[in-house]
């Protein structure tokens, strides 16, 4: 007979092992899922986690790491704020998307003149873009009591028809020749987020992920406002006892995890993207969640889960290639990281006891 | 009547870090009231546990009339014929109380089959009841009601009770215990489990006491004084407290008619509640749970937030202000519930330190906290309140109940507090730590501090208190000096009109109400 024990005291061992060992684990069962769709089990894992690092084309993959990890990075840290109080935005796809559309937007509007000023007011508007978007369920929440979660979903789909409407209206390019789509900002000076070390990958947003990595990591481990967030997500009527206002906390992490997700899609639209189109989206803030989990909500952990992630991405990309596995294939890998880690996070509080009986 | 219906011999159960109960042996005889008596954490609950098949034993046996008895689990138990009614009930408020029973029985008749049952024999054992009243709506002395008689529709041979008066007013006490001893008459046996002696000495015709999971001796406790059994109880003499008294100084907390909605869609409001305390003085309020209780300490901590003036501190409105703002002029409570309200569980305990230490120790400085300080306020706690843990690192979730009240009421008090409320400061808790948090307030109080203990024990109201008053559905009765009160008047203050008279046994015409 197998049961479950809770400890007295959570595992600090176990809290920092186990998002290594649900990788080992999604190896070993993805190995097997690809095994079943007959391919060689070794040569797939090696694709995906090798050969982006270390393989051949490895100078090109590296820097697509960054590309990918960052905007994942910094979406994840917003919203790990907000889950860690209990308050769930899971729209920061939508917030995303308008803060694309409002700093891309900025930029456009002063084309075609070069001044050093318009690359940090888009900045700003992606940010306000994203933060106005978050206000959306944050305020109908703490007025009306409506679900967040609800909320900002189905706000995603309405910034998803926001951002075709703006592709082919408002923010058409003029002389595009009637395809949808902006301007490419990557041709505008002033508004481009180039590479700050050319063939590094590294562009602004990804200084702005690691910024926010240390921020969050000040914020949750010295400031009282994260002391106060990791209270509320603990025991809420201790944060009531506790002076905390709840609603002054849903409007500070909403508005926080919407301000980061804008920043990232103002960050993409400017930099890797380049322009407003109707695919412009391709599912960061909903990944950034998996990401925000992965890395067990802790900023050095997300950092580090972003990278994974994004590796997954990358080597599923080659492996998609070089392989030919179905794409669905690669989603299920992904998908089984997050499963493991859930069900072994379950070791952090509690322990597992093998033929015990006594207790009926 | 003196044959042994149920013989106990060297139980012995250890969990990981502690024997729960080690050689237990003890007879009960038919038709008897036996008391099992000890401090929490002395082992009764685990022993009864086995009597009942939720627990094991690791070694030793039990005799039901002679023959080997070892329920594998409660079904076994109750087949058998030993009923229990826990402390905690497991009734479901949105049910009608039919529902409710019908739920925990095996083959339930038909509804109103039932209801005529649930009604004949709560009219039989004087235990007022009506069958399609929805739980929700009832107090705790009539849900205890509920799983009496789910149990004695069972007919058992022996009936547990674990702390079977801890929510109930001295009037619904005295029905309560006519009703055992009626069933005592008709020849079942009763364990009865509590550490109130008073009441043991009024009922029981056996005890049995433990220490640490050890039997250390039995009395017949009509025969026994409750200073003695209190002390084979304890190990060692108790600490009573001392209560200097005060000439009344300047009013300092006046609260004039507050009225509030409970945040809780199942809590009791407040209905025009006035009082004053002065320096130096404690307020006892008394009542049985959920009648205001969690309210009142609401509206005093500034959880719960009201006009202005209906809370004054020294003359000043502060019903507006947040607990945070209420620390900051010293105002101080301590709930009742321990893991969830008054600390956060997975937290450490200089975190739990830090929840409501931050403002008036000082530690946070422009918003970043100082964790050092922290850490030596929690050590100071720790250390001055005798709270017995492996460090201020450990989550308050690993601290048995009673050392976590120590740290929740010692947290407060070493705030140094012009006005302290707690509620329930010593449940839970052994009676010599419950002597020391007792001395702690009284101490606190001398020096002159304005302090309104809310709690359940009248006991320990009525040692500590200068003025007593009573909670009931929201209202508070008149505030008189605790001196001189006598046990009826204080149930005519705990009030509870409703349910209270003991049912006329033949009157058999009941209207039955259709149900809301």
């Amino acid at each position: 007979m197998i049961a479950l024990e809770k400890r007295p005291q959570p595992s600090q061992a176990w809290s920092l092992l186990t998002p290594l060992v649900a990788v080992v684990i999604t190896m070993i069962a993805g190995g097997l899922l690809f095994s079943a769709l007959g391919k060689n089990p070794i040569e797939a894992i090696r694709t995906i986690f090798y050969d982006p690092l270390f393989g051949e084309f490895a100078f090109y993959y590296r820097p697509q790491l960054l590309v990918k990890g960052g905007p994942l990075i910094l979406i994840a840290i917003g919203l790990s704020l907000g889950f860690r109080a209990g308050i769930w935005n899971i729209g920061a796809e939508g917030q995303y998307i308008v803060g694309a559309i409002c700093g891309a937007g900025v930029g456009l509007a002063f084309y075609p003149t070069e001044s050093a000023f318009i690359f940090p007011l888009m900045v700003m508007a992606g940010a306000l873009g994203g933060w106005a978007w978050s206000m959306i369920p944050a305020l109908l929440k703490v007025k009306f009591g409506t679900n967040e979660i609800l909320v900002s979903l189905m706000l995603v789909y309405v910034a998803e028809q926001l951002l075709a409407s703006m592709s082919l209206g408002l923010l058409k390019n003029p002389q595009g020749f009637g395809f949808p789509g902006s301007r490419n900002l990557q041709d505008y000076a002033s508004a481009h987020n180039a590479e700050i070390i050319a063939g590094t990958g590294m562009h602004w947003g990804i200084v702005a992920a690691f910024i926010a990595v240390i921020m969050a990591y000040v914020l949750l481990n010295k400031h009282i406002l994260g002391f106060n967030i990791r209270l509320t997500g603990e025991a809420p009527r201790a944060a009531r006892f506790g002076g905390v206002n709840p609603t002054r906390l849903v409007v500070f992490c909403m508005g926080v995890s919407g301000a980061l997700a804008g920043l990232a899609g103002l960050f993409e639209v400017s930099g890797p993207s380049g322009q407003i189109s109707i695919d412009f989206n391709v599912g960061y803030g909903f990944t950034a969640i998996i990401v925000a989990f992965l890395g067990r909500l802790h900023p050095v952990g997300i950092l580090l889960a972003g990278l994974l992630m994004a590796l997954t991405y990358i080597g599923g990309e080659i492996a998609q290639g070089t392989l030919s596995l179905p794409a669905a294939a690669i989603q299920v890998f992904q998908g089984m990281l997050l499963f493991f880690l859930l069900v072994l996070d379950l070791l952090t509080n509690y322990r597992i006891r093998f033929g015990k009986k006594g207790i009926a | 009547m003196t044959e042994t219906l149920l013989s106990i011999n060297s139980l012995t159960k250890a969990y990981p870090g502690v024997v729960a109960n080690d050689s237990v042996s003890f007879d009960i005889k038919e038709g008897e009231v036996h008391a099992l008596l000890g401090e929490n954490g002395a082992g009764k609950s685990t022993l009864v546990k086995m009597i009942y098949g939720l627990v094991k034993p690791d070694s030793g046996e039990m005799l039901w009339h002679g023959q080997p008895f070892a329920p594998a689990e409660p079904r076994a138990a109750r087949a058998t014929g030993v009923a229990m009614v826990f402390q905690h009930f497991s009734l479901f408020d949105a049910l009608n109380v039919a529902e409710n029973v019908a739920l925990g029985m095996e083959d339930p008749p038909k509804m109103g089959d039932l209801a005529a049952r649930i009604k004949s024999v709560s009219e039989a054992y004087g235990l007022p009841l009506d069958p399609f009243r929805t739980v929700g709506d009832l107090s705790a002395g009539e849900r205890q009601r509920v799983e009496i008689i789910r149990c004695l529709l069972q007919d058992p041979k022996l009936l547990i009770m674990d702390e079977p008066t801890s929510v109930l007013t001295p009037q619904e006490v005295d029905i309560l215990f006519e009703t055992l001893r009626k069933l005592r008459a008709e020849g079942t046996s009763i364990l009865y489990i509590s550490h109130k002696l008073e009441e043991i000495r009024a009922l029981c015709d056996q005890a049995t006491i433990l220490r640490l999971g050890k039997n250390v001796g039995s009395c017949v406790p009509a025969e026994t004084s409750a200073r003695q059994m209190a002390e084979m109880m304890v190990g060692d003499s108790l600490q009573t407290p001392t209560r200097t008294a005060q000439d009344g100084g300047e009013v300092i907390l006046q609260v004039s008619s507050l009225s509030a909605a409970s945040a809780n869609p199942f809590g009791t409001r407040l209905k025009d509640i006035s009082f004053s305390v002065k320096s130096g003085e404690i307020l006892g309020l008394g009542g049985v749970a959920g009648n205001g209780q969690d309210e009142l300490l609401a509206a005093l901590s500034g959880e719960l937030k009201t006009s202005s003036d209906v809370v004054q501190i020294r003359g000043t409105g502060v019903g507006h202000l947040g607990p945070n703002e209420r620390r900051a002029i010293g105002t101080l409570a301590a709930p009742e519930e321990r893991l969830g309200h008054a600390a956060a569980p997975n937290m450490s305990l200089v975190e739990n330190a830090l929840l409501t230490g931050a403002i008036r120790q000082s530690l946070t400085d422009r918003g970043f906290v100082n964790w050092k300080g922290a850490t030596e306020f929690a050590e100071e706690i720790i250390e001055k309140f005798d709270v017995r843990t492996p460090g201020s690192d450990r989550a308050a979730r690993a601290l048995s109940g009673g050392n976590l009240q120590k740290f929740v009421i010692g947290r407060e008090v070493l705030q140094n507090p012009d006005v302290l409320i707690v509620n329930q400061p010593t449940w839970g808790v052994d009676a010599a730590a419950a002597a020391a948090i007792r001395q702690s307030l009284l101490d606190l109080a001398a020096n002159g501090a304005a302090i309104v203990v809310i709690s359940q024990d009248l006991d320990e109201l009525m040692e500590i208190s200068d003025r007593f008053g009573a909670l009931n559905e929201g209202r508070l009765s008149d505030v008189r000096p605790a001196a001189g009160l006598t046990i009826d008047e204080i149930g005519l203050m705990m009030g509870g009109a409703h349910g209270m008279e003991v049912a006329q046994v033949n009157q058999g015409d009941t209207a039955q109400e259709v149900p809301a």
